[in-house]
């Protein structure tokens, strides 16, 4: 036991338990070093040490709220009621779709994956309006990657591209790529250089030693600019007013970036919410790969929520896609712009809509969220939400990380288990999620033995 | 007064803490109804923190305040807000065949509102 817990211990009021090394789940960053105080009185957190702003809230703000186990068209039910409800519109429907899945554990994230599976519906998750377009370049480009842990421990050069850790990531600097010590890297910052590129100035800019700003959407020729000088292609001083980038500058970093030791890009949704998208984050892993024939050069996306990277490994090891795929046809097919969530609402396809922990009525597109209000939606989440004011069914569950064990992914796929604070009187997203697949299984075989041509297609 | 300037909707650290405490709640809404505006812009556009302006794009239209950057940190014709229901409001659904609207980098009106 860490010195500070052992005292934390010796200080701590009756009734009160610590949880060492525990996992926030906030952000991609999922930092598994915090130490929590737990009040077990009145089910709060009250301190949760080593974390940062975003984790203290995350944290500290969780307490468990009086809510119905569900509400079915905005009135109280049990889980029960509420999976049979969900489980008759996912069985009836003609075009169902399942969405979200980046706060919540790969066990849970498995169980959607079947339900999708046996209904013949579209299956995507918030990658798709997050690192989607990154996901797309990795099957155009490849990608050459690291985990955090060799980041910290060699990386002398990091490129941070159209992100800002310092609101959005905070210990991505702190613990992992910037301010550590490393087995390369003994003097932690000192030994490294970090460039940042961006549209505007932000919270992470004081933390570069070089800050370059470019205009915005000129991120892929500003890229494909570095590629081209990066191979002792000649360009004109004019790429200045293309990009508002000056060719010195450029030229500055490609000398950096051809001689350090171990360099990494580490790129946000600069890239891939802006016009180019897979290009941008297509372009900027050629450029990785081209590095690689001067020295070991790694690129990594930086991911939003606590197991979005979960969702795209358990998304891909059960269907051999990461996002945006169909089941409709009874096996497996991917097509982001067809299956992905935005398009299926936003043209009005999806009859149906089993939504786990996320929040599509706040943050898509205004078509889409128009669409959401006309279907059946079926939400879990443990808090109150947009999407939860217009569901048909909204379950309440546990918070995972806080309240439930499970498995998530860190960004750079590395798996953690989490290692809950308390219990909660809510189920998890995964047993409510068993509940309506078995429910799911019983009708569409009773559909199948009634003959409904829609079971026959989906069992063919 | 009316004028196009460039939007870019994003995470900050307030609307991180703020979507803890809940994502109904007051917080919340205020900082999703926050336009950061490049401060010498409100100057010539005549206006205050706190002003409200109505942003207008081909999709739809919302209303928010405004709050001042330095020039330094926010160029001329350029606005940052914290996604949310309001940035929703303005974002158009195509996706180019990627599963990804256009949610950064997009023209929007900005239009003083009066009341």
């Amino acid at each position: 036991m860490a010195e500070a817990a052992k005292e934390a211990v010796k200080t701590a009021p009756e009734n009160t338990k610590l949880v060492e090394n525990a996992t926030c789940t906030f952000c991609g960053c999922v930092c598994d070093d915090m130490n929590l105080t737990v009040d077990l009185d009145n089910h709060r957190i009250t301190k949760a040490q080593n974390a940062c702003v975003l984790g203290r809230a995350w944290f500290t703000e969780h307490k468990l709220e009086k809510r119905p186990f569900a509400l079915i068209d905005g009135k109280e039910a049990t889980t029960a009621e509420g999976v049979e409800v969900a489980a008759q519109i996912l069985a009836n429907a003609k075009f169902p779709i399942t969405y979200g899945l980046s706060d919540t554990t790969c066990e849970a994230q498995r169980q959607a994956v079947a339900i999708a599976d046996m209904i013949g519906g579209c299956l995507d998750t918030t990658t798709s309006v997050c690192h989607g377009p990154s996901g797309i370049a990795f099957e155009g480009v490849g990608e050459s990657t690291a985990s955090l842990g060799e980041i910290k421990n060699r990386a002398d050069l990091v490129v941070f591209w159209g992100g800002n850790p310092a609101e959005a990531h905070p210990r991505l600097f702190t613990r992992y790529a910037l301010m550590p010590k490393g087995m390369f890297v003994p003097n932690g910052k000192k030994d490294r250089t970090a460039v940042l590129i961006d549209v505007r100035r932000t919270a992470s800019t004081p933390v570069a030693d070089i800050f370059i700003q470019i205009k915005p959407g000129k991120d892929f020729e500003v890229l494909w600019a570095l590629r081209a000088l990066v191979k002792g292609r000649k360009i004109g001083a004019d790429i200045e007013e293309e990009t508002g980038v000056k060719l010195e500058v450029l030229e500055d970093l490609v000398q950096r970036m051809k001689s350090c030791r171990f360099g990494a890009f580490l790129f946000g949704m600069g890239l891939t919410m802006t016009r180019g998208r897979h290009f941008n984050s297509g372009a900027l892993l050629a450029l990785a790969s081209d590095l690689n024939a001067f020295t070991h050069f790694v690129a990594k996306p930086v991911r939003g929520h606590g197991n979005v990277t979960g969702a795209d490994n358990v998304v891909s090891w059960s269907t051999g896609f990461p996002f945006g795929m169909s089941f409709a046809r009874g096996y497996p097919r991917f097509n982001p712009g067809e299956f992905t969530t935005v398009d299926t609402l936003s043209r009005g396809d999806a009859d149906a809509a089993l939504i786990i922990a996320s929040d599509p009525a706040s943050n898509f597109p205004k078509a889409a969220i128009e669409h959401l209000k006309r279907i059946p939606t079926i939400l879990l989440d443990p808090r109150e939400s947009v999407t939860g004011q217009i569901a048909k069914v909204a379950f309440t569950t546990a918070t995972y990380g806080i309240n439930t064990t499970g498995t998530v992914y860190r960004m750079d796929d590395v798996p953690i288990t989490l290692r809950p604070a308390f219990e909660s009187p809510y189920p998890s997203d995964e047993e409510v999620l068993i509940a309506i697949k078995n429910r799911v299984r019983e009708l569409l075989a009773e559909q199948h033995r009634l003959g409904s041509p829609k079971v026959a297609q989906k069992v063919a | 007064m009316s004028e196009t300037m460039l939007l870019i909707a994003g995470r900050s650290s307030k609307q991180g803490t703020s979507l803890n405490v809940g994502k109904l709640k007051d917080e919340y809404r205020d900082v999703t109804s926050t336009v950061e505006m490049n401060a010498l812009d409100m100057e010539r556009l005549g206006l205050k923190e706190g002003d409200k302006v109505r942003l207008r794009s081909p999709i739809g239209e919302t209303v928010v305040h405004c709050k001042p950057r330095k020039p330094e940190d926010l160029p001329a014709g350029m606005l940052f807000i914290a996604y949310g229901p309001p940035s929703s409001q303005l974002m158009a659904g195509d996706t180019a065949g990627t599963g990804m609207p256009i949610s950064k980098n997009f023209r929007v009106e900005v239009l003083r509102e009066t009341s």
